[in-house]
């Protein structure tokens, strides 16, 4: 038990793990959706401190990772031409292309800036009226409401120079998508407590009742994951499948309304390629007739980009959780974050990264045995 | 880019048709957009994701969590310089890429 000791409240992280060891009876598959999740995961050991009984699967919920391969060429086209300011959050800049990155872009003279808000885009829109400024707008539910809200705002103060690449990604068809593969393995899933802060959970029901699987919400920190797979495996030796929230502190049934209004105002459902896995029908959102001004993709004449995928990465299938990172063989052999062939190995919330930086000697050792 | 960092509100002020506020997140102050949590008062502590509000949060909560994440040098991952970083991890030496 030698990671006990960080958790901020150890006493608390051995009742918790007590009581899963103590009601865990047969063996069972959860799957954390959020990357985010899977990063606490690995870095505090919560899958090896869990019993034999219980697994944890690592799901699709990282942005960065499923965003589709066309798109991200397409982002690399438009910062690589002149007269473009190109924003983005940091963890987009090393996402492998067909053949580079938004960093290298940069090195090569690009004007690629890294934002902490989307705001911040519309802000260097307003500063250089001479330039057109792209928002590289990605994410979940969580991250929506901000690039809604940015776009509403550069036409409610008429900053034409402004416009969003789109490439929102939802949840509630991820979960439907990864049950119905034949290959599933999932039977209960942590539901990523920040896109419920947002959207509320009243999506979710018919998901647990279709699949018959426990689905419950669930912060971010250590304990409270071990609070939700606790939940969770309480539920399948119950033979219970309903939707529990153990992230109250932060999400409401409801969600926040005045978000929910503005998503439905700015975007409108789509289908959605994801990275590695394919098209999910209506997985995703893109701007609404109202503000179809703002699309970089139209505005920039991007369309029939080439794509070229690495033939060795085989993140698709760690993303809907069949293999785990180091089961490809290229983990940190020709892949690493150095030299990442897949974005799960760059982004913050990359399963391939939260492996490489917190297991790679405990991985390679076992592999010389 | 999917973290949600806690931060307690220290000024509300307009900006361009929409409310805003200044927020302390443990020491680092951002600028932060309240449109979605409009009535939160000065003091009180909301989740912020990419500088926008989105949920309200009970102040114990808010500095367990802060304390937490300052402890695992999250604060610094999601508020350091996303070049900086990103350099690093691709072994380049001062931005310029070998
Ligand atoms: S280790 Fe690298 S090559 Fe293998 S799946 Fe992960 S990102 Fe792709």
């Amino acid at each position: 038990m030698k990671y006990l000791d960080e958790f901020s409240n150890p006493e608390l992280a051995k009742r918790l793990l007590d009581s899963i060891h103590e009601i865990a009876t047969r063996r069972w598959a959860i799957m954390e959706v959020c990357g985010g999740q899977t990063h606490t995961i690995i870095r505090h050991g919560i899958d090896q401190l869990l019993p034999d009984e219980v697994e944890m699967i690592h799901g699709p919920g990282c942005p960065v990772c499923v965003t589709p391969l066309e798109i991200i060429d397409k982002a690399l086209a438009i910062a690589a031409m002149p007269g473009v300011i190109f924003c983005s959050f940091g963890d987009m800049l090393r996402v492998p292309g067909s053949s580079q990155d938004l960093f290298r872009i940069k090195s090569a003279g690009g004007d690629v800036r890294v934002v902490y808000s989307p705001l911040d885009a519309l802000t260097l829109a307003r500063e250089n009226p001479d330039k057109q400024v792209v928002f590289f707008g990605i994410g979940f539910e969580t991250t929506a409401p901000a690039n809604a809200m940015t776009v509403y705002q550069a036409k409610r103060l008429g900053i034409g120079n402004f416009s969003l690449l789109v490439s929102h990604v939802l949840v509630p068809p991820a979960i439907a998508a990864i049950m119905e593969s034949p290959e599933c393995r999932v039977q209960g899933f942590l539901a990523a407590g920040h896109v419920c802060s947002v959207m509320g959970t009243a999506e979710y029901p018919m998901l647990a009742e279709k699949y018959r699987v426990p689905i419950v919400v669930t912060g971010f920190e250590p304990l409270d994951i071990l609070a939700g797979i606790r939940r969770t495996v309480m539920q399948l030796e119950a033979g219970s499948h309903v939707v529990e929230n153990a992230y109250p502190r932060a999400v409401t049934d409801q969600g926040n309304e005045p978000a929910r209004a503005m998503l439905r105002d700015v975007f409108e459902v789509t289908d959605r390629t994801w990275r590695g896995i394919g098209m999910i029908p209506r997985s995703g959102w893109r701007l609404s007739e109202a503000y179809r001004d703002f699309d970089a993709e139209a505005r920039f004449n991007v369309a029939g980009m080439h794509t070229d995928e690495s033939s060795l990465c085989r993140s698709g299938e760690v993303l809907q959780g069949l293999i785990k990172p180091h089961e490809c063989a290229a983990f940190g052999k020709e892949c690493t974050p150095r030299n990442p062939l897949g974005a799960t190995m760059v982004s913050s919330e990359g399963a391939c990264a939260a492996y490489y930086l917190y297991r790679r000697l405990e991985l390679t050792a076992v592999s010389h045995v | 880019m999917c973290l949600a960092v806690p931060g307690r509100i220290l000024r509300r002020y307009e900006k361009d048709l929409a409310l805003m506020a200044e927020v302390d997140f443990g020491g680092v102050l951002k600028e932060v957009c309240l449109q979605y949590i409009p009535d939160a008062a000065l003091g009180d502590y909301v989740i912020v994701h990419v500088g926008f509000a989105i949920q309200r949060l009970d102040e114990a909560s808010a500095l367990e969590t802060l304390a937490n994440f300052a402890n695992l040098g999250i604060l610094e991952e999601e508020f350091g310089d996303g070049f900086t970083r990103a350099a690093k991890q691709a072994g380049a030496v001062e931005g310029v890429m070998r």
